[in-house]
């Protein structure tokens, strides 16, 4: 019961989706499903949140080690989903001026779009940001031209950083028109177009290959992975 | 107190000082706002209102005055402008409140510079700031997707279809159709996913994970197979003698181009067959693919840095011109600046 049923629903929903692509009054059904998704997607979110509080509020009671900075993360959470659920501070739509809540609640201005652009937007950047500091400093322990391979990925990598500044097409411009390919900002197309494009062609046709087994073996019961441990 | 302690103290007691005499006295970080009345008025009955806005045109056809003020609904919206614009505006007339300074935005920049401040300080080590800003990212993203899932996903696709009159009648005036009740379902397996969060009964979760896992298989096998594996394989399908357009001869470069990425994609793709041992002319081969895929992490390991410097940019731009205005790429206040300067010379002048 608690691990067959989902066996045959998951079987089911894929195998039902594969054969809709078949026939043509089942062509929309895809789009359904997807939709479906989206829902269960969002249901998910709540489940998250759910879980972030469960953790965070366990930590402010036992006043584990950090505690205050749980606090922050509760605080935060709180805020950002009263004013955003509540739509607080956002006006009427211009067709319906009428209908309080049928404003878009990302209005410019509105206290939730205040927490997104002057809270969740800069820091999510500057984290991401961040990594550039990371990434050139891996870069430097770790690459070493040592081989054809080490020496390719390097190469490739300077071109490209080349090619996309102003130093790079400066630094070729002095070429003549006959040996125009070898410019950098040429160099870097091709490199983009031919040896970039082969490469990912044949990741990608692994990936799909790779997607389309693993969906087999999850439709067909094969693996089992997802349904977790426990008694079934 | 340590020595290290104290050094550090007195340099962000310094900063913050320094800061604060840059905000008082320059204005920077100050962020101003133009005010929009918005005013709608019901020309209708109130069993069939229509409501008009008073700056359009098709205000002009009715008697806005006689217009009782039951009937009228209004608010201010305040759109952002740039510090010279408020130069400007406030040296063509002092007294003007048009464009006024906004403490919200205000305090927005300052709040999203120490946050990228917080972020950064991290390359220092690992410290009570960027713990704050961690604290902060993790309660704010949660909460936002959540909302962004509700207002996006589960009104327009999931209540508007169970109960279309209640949302027509409360977010989605707009909103056309009838109830489409295959919705309960969703409705009900989120419900059931729900029951993760339970103490007991959490193996009911199984269920819509199930359905998530099983529509998502079923779309991503049909869908990779049509969209990755055969049009990559289409696409390589390609001449290797490239006719030139005029029908004369060929082209040599461009034929070069597609010799080598149809050489460069069965290479890559004999590496990646495990079945049969890499040695001989298969190693040879797998060998000439890894130089491709090389060139391929090469190159994705370029953007990647490119864009993560962007990224940076972009932030140490935000911290020196909207923040400290100590550049101005721009010209949003070196201009306004000059304007403010010139233009009372000019009106003294009877130029203005």
């Amino acid at each position: 019961m608690k691990r067959t049923i989902p066996l045959l629903i998951t079987g089911l929903a894929g195998i039902v989706l594969v054969l809709s692509y078949f026939f043509p009054f089942s062509e929309g059904w895809g789009e359904e499903a997807a939709i479906w998704f989206d829902v269960l997607a969002s249901v998910a979110f709540v489940l998250g949140g759910g879980n972030l509080l469960k953790i965070h509020l366990q930590k402010v009671s036992d006043r584990r080690a950090g505690w205050g900075y749980s606090v922050i993360t509760l605080l935060a959470f709180a805020i950002t989903l009263v004013v955003g659920l509540s739509k607080w501070g956002v006006h009427p739509s211009e067709q319906f001026p009428a209908y309080a809540w049928s404003g878009s609640y990302r209005e410019i201005g509105s206290p939730f779009w205040w927490l997104y652009e002057y809270a969740f937007k800069p820091l999510t950047a500057t984290m991401f940001a961040m990594l550039a500091f990371y990434v050139a400093s891996a870069a430097f322990r770790a690459f070493r031209a040592k081989n054809t391979e080490a020496i390719l990925l390097l190469g490739t990598a300077f071109i490209i950083l080349l090619g996309r500044t102003a130093a790079g097409p400066a630094l070729t411009s002095w070429l003549p028109d006959s040996l125009a390919g070898l410019k950098i900002e040429n160099l870097t197309v091709t490199i983009m177009k031919v040896a970039n494009t082969a490469g990912n062609r044949a990741i990608m046709i692994g990936i799909a290959l790779g997607i389309a087994s693993t969906s087999l073996k999850v439709l067909l019961g094969v693996d089992r992975s997802h349904l977790g441990g426990g008694e079934g | 107190m340590n020595r290290n302690t104290i050094r550090w103290t007195v340099i962000l007691l310094l900063g913050a000082v320094l800061l604060l005499a840059n905000a008082l006295l320059r204005g920077a970080g100050s962020s101003y706002v133009r005010s929009v009345p918005m005013e709608f008025v019901n020309v209708g009955s109130a069993e069939a209102p229509h409501w008009v806005d008073v700056a359009s045109d098709e205000a002009l056809d009715y008697d806005l005055e006689a217009v009782p003020a039951t009937d009228r609904i209004g608010w201010e919206r305040l759109n952002r402008v740039t510090p010279g614009e408020y130069f400007a505006a406030r040296a063509k007339n002092p007294e003007q409140t048009e464009i006024r300074f906004s403490w919200a935005h205000t305090l927005g920049t300052w709040a999203a510079a120490l946050f990228t401040l917080f972020i950064m300080s991290f390359l220092y080590r690992d410290n009570p700031f960027y713990k704050i800003a961690e604290a902060v990212v993790v309660g704010v993203s949660a909460a936002y997707w959540m909302v962004v899932g509700f207002w996006d996903v589960v009104v327009p696709n999931l209540l508007a279809k169970v109960a279309p009159d209640l949302v027509r009648s409360w977010a989605m005036p707009g909103l056309s159709g009838g109830p489409d009740y295959a919705y309960i379902i969703p409705l009900i397996l989120g419900v059931m996913l729900l029951m993760r969060l339970s103490p007991v009964g959490a193996w009911i979760s199984r269920w819509p994970l199930a359905f998530i896992i099983g529509s998502t298989a079923g779309i991503r096998l049909v869908g990779f197979i049509h969209a990755d594996f055969l049009s990559q394989i289409r696409n390589s399908i390609i001449p290797l003698v490239v006719a030139a357009p005029d029908g004369g001869g060929f082209l040599f470069w461009d034929s070069v181009k597609n010799i080598v990425l149809v050489i460069g994609v069965l290479c890559a793709l004999v590496y990646f067959f495990f079945s049969i041992e890499h040695t001989g002319v298969v190693g040879k081969t797998a060998k000439v693919g890894i130089w491709f895929l090389m060139v391929t992490f090469g190159a994705a390991f370029g953007y990647t840095v490119m864009g993560r410097i962007a990224l940076l940019a972009i932030r140490l731009e935000f911290l020196f011109d909207n923040w400290l205005w100590l550049i101005d790429p721009k010209g949003e206040r070196a201009v306004a600046t000059i304007h403010a300067m010139v233009h009372p010379l000019m009106a003294w002048v009877g130029l203005g």
